[in-house]
């Protein structure tokens, strides 16, 4: 829990500290922060080794540092310097580590799904316990890929996680005006007879829980689940995008002030499991 | 903005990041501009569908970077629909509009020139103009023109402060290509967002070398204009063609090809082609990639030197 806390706190100072920076100026390319989100990056990989596979989006931050990214390396990326994973070739949006298993943040939404079942497929031809885990949000579940992968991952078994974050808008678009369906696990899970798991991806632990069987299920062999976490993100969709033209600021303080889920697992740890609050 | 027409007109697309058209237009009705979700080659299929029953589709796809997924919607379909069926149907009230090319910091995928894809498909037409006044004539046209086309808008406009432009009426909405500037010593050949440098190439070329350069803006690539360039070319005898878009297999080369068979006996010098380098687009490294117009005049200078 402890690890979890760390991580997401972590991922928050990144991602201010990434924020003020663009905001100055210096750099390059864009920037897509996951504040609000971090639980549901960190408590997924806290399921995962070094040598399992995840493909990530444009706001691909939390998931490459909940994965194991090195926080240093990531903000060299950002300012396009050589000593960046990507020698700054790909900037933000597109960090890539070997080592850690990273298969790359990726800025075509959707993406990165099919490359994650390959990865899948690729353990389980060669007879391993590895698992591959692809995060994406709403909006990609309405592209053709979503869907080919998703059938594919089914009729093969193969060991992937397919977590979509759910924030509740594309971009500037809610979900209600891309997409009829309000659950995408009850709904499109079943459209290819997969499991399908969701919960408040602002509750680390309840995302923890939830990882730990669809994971589990991926590495004993029994096929991939999609797991849909309900979450929010705090600013906008990219710097330059205050996030407040197609959202009420009500809304937005709201769940800063309710979801926030750093706060929540703070509580947890003073008031369950009895840290003091410093 | 939308032309008024007899049938149902809709544009829509997914959010254009640069605020073009954001969500439904208070004129026209939210059942006629609206929102799609990130379905590119839903979008562009769904476009052909309309367009088929003669309805103008205006459908545009946020990042030219994003227009792949409606690629075999693009070629499988919309180029061939009208000649498969014998002209029982077509869908040449659709255009699909999506902006393109370099804007400073796009990285890989916000900045790509996919024109050299498209327009190596016969049954569409590839439309790409190079500033506001132009964009506007040329997009109406785009729309009253009864084949599919793909219009492609430079993404760094939506940026720049501004060009006057004159009034509805008396826009040019002529598709041909069009001579900017008379020359006799060079062509100068371009289109969409390398015009603007090409230009500052030129006045490079006049100040520095004495020289007149002949610019041309195709403004449309398929097809293209070679009556007006094969002219000029046979006039100057040395050609230079710039594009963004990377070299290899890039449009310059159709360009390149057609008028060396075209104007072989007059041609003084080889012909150069200054363009994007065949690498994925950079994202820090941009002010490499970009044929700037040193490049572009150090060309002009290679052909005249010759």
């Amino acid at each position: 829990m402890l690890y979890m806390y760390r991580k997401m706190v972590e991922i928050r100072q990144f991602e201010e500290a990434a924020g003020t920076l663009y905001q100055s100026g210096q750099l390059p390319g864009f920037l897509h922060l996951y504040i609000g989100e971090e639980a549901t990056a960190v408590g997924v990989c806290a399921h995962l080794h070094n040598d399992d596979y995840i493909t990530s989006t444009h706001r691909g931050h939390g998931h490459l540092i909940a994965k194991g990214g090195r926080r240093d390396r990531m903000m060299a990326e950002l300012f396009a310097r050589t000593t960046g994973y990507c020698k700054g070739k790909g900037g933000s949006m597109h960090i890539a580590d070997k080592e850690t298993g990273i298969l790359g943040a990726n800025g075509v939404v959707g993406a990165g799904i099919p490359l994650a079942a390959g990865a899948g497929l690729s353990a389980k031809l060669r007879g391993t316990q590895q698992v591959a885990v692809s995060f994406f949000g709403d909006g990609a579940t309405n592209q053709g890929v979503f869907h080919e992968t998703l059938n594919l991952a089914a009729v093969w078994e193969l060991p992937v996680v397919f977590v979509c974050e759910n924030n509740r808008f594309g971009m500037g678009t809610p979900q209600r005006e891309h997409q009829r369906v309000v659950d995408i696990a009850a709904v499109r899970a079943p459209a290819y007879d997969m499991p399908g798991i969701t919960v408040d991806g602002n509750d680390v632990l309840k995302v923890y829980a939830a990882a730990d069987e669809a994971v589990t299920r991926a590495r004993e062999g029994g096929g991939p689940t999609l797991l849909n976490c309900d979450t929010y993100r705090f600013r906008g969709h990219h710097i330059g995008d205050p996030g407040t033209s197609y959202r009420d600021r009500e809304e937005v303080q709201e769940q800063e002030r309710q979801r926030d889920p750093i706060r929540r697992l703070t509580q947890v740890l003073i008031e369950e499991v009895g840290y003091n609050a410093r | 903005m939308y032309v008024p027409h007899t049938f149902i007109e809709c544009k829509y697309g997914p959010e254009l990041v640069v605020t073009c058209t954001f969500r439904s237009s208070p004129v026209a009705g939210s059942n006629r501009v609206f929102n799609t979700p990130l379905s590119e080659q839903g979008i562009v299929g769904f476009g052909i569908g309309l367009a088929t029953q003669g309805s103008t589709a205006i459908a545009e796809i946020q990042f030219a970077d994003y227009i792949h997924p409606a690629f075999d919607q693009v070629v499988n379909e919309a180029a061939k629909y009208r000649y498969r069926s014998a002209s029982h149907y077509h869908c040449g009230p659709l255009t699909v509009r999506a902006p393109y090319g370099a804007v400073g910091h796009g990285g890989h995928y916000h900045s790509q020139s996919v024109e050299g894809f498209y327009a190596h498909v016969p049954g569409i037409k590839v439309v790409i103009p190079r500033g506001p006044s132009q964009a506007k004539g040329l997009l109406l046209a785009s729309i009253r023109d009864q084949n599919p086309v793909f219009f492609f808008e430079p993404k760094w406009l939506y940026q720049a402060a501004g060009e006057r432009h004159t009034q509805l009426a008396s826009l040019c909405t002529c598709m041909q290509s069009l001579s900017l500037s008379a020359g006799s010593d060079v062509t100068v050949l371009g289109y969409g967002s390398q015009i603007q440098i090409l230009r500052q190439a030129c006045e490079m070329a006049q100040s520095e070398l004495g020289v007149s350069c002949e610019l041309i803006d195709l403004r449309t690539i398929l097809p293209w204009d070679e009556d007006t360039v094969i002219q000029s070319v046979c006039k100057t005898g040395r050609l230079v063609v710039s594009h963004e878009a990377p070299l290899t297999a890039g449009f310059g080369a159709e360009l390149a090809a057609t008028v060396q068979a075209e104007c072989f006996n007059h041609l003084e010098a080889p012909i150069q082609r200054v363009c994007g380098w065949d690498t994925p687009f950079p994202l820090i490294f941009e002010p490499f990639y970009i044929p700037n117009k040193v490049r572009c005049f150090d060309a002009i200078r290679t052909v005249v030197d010759y």
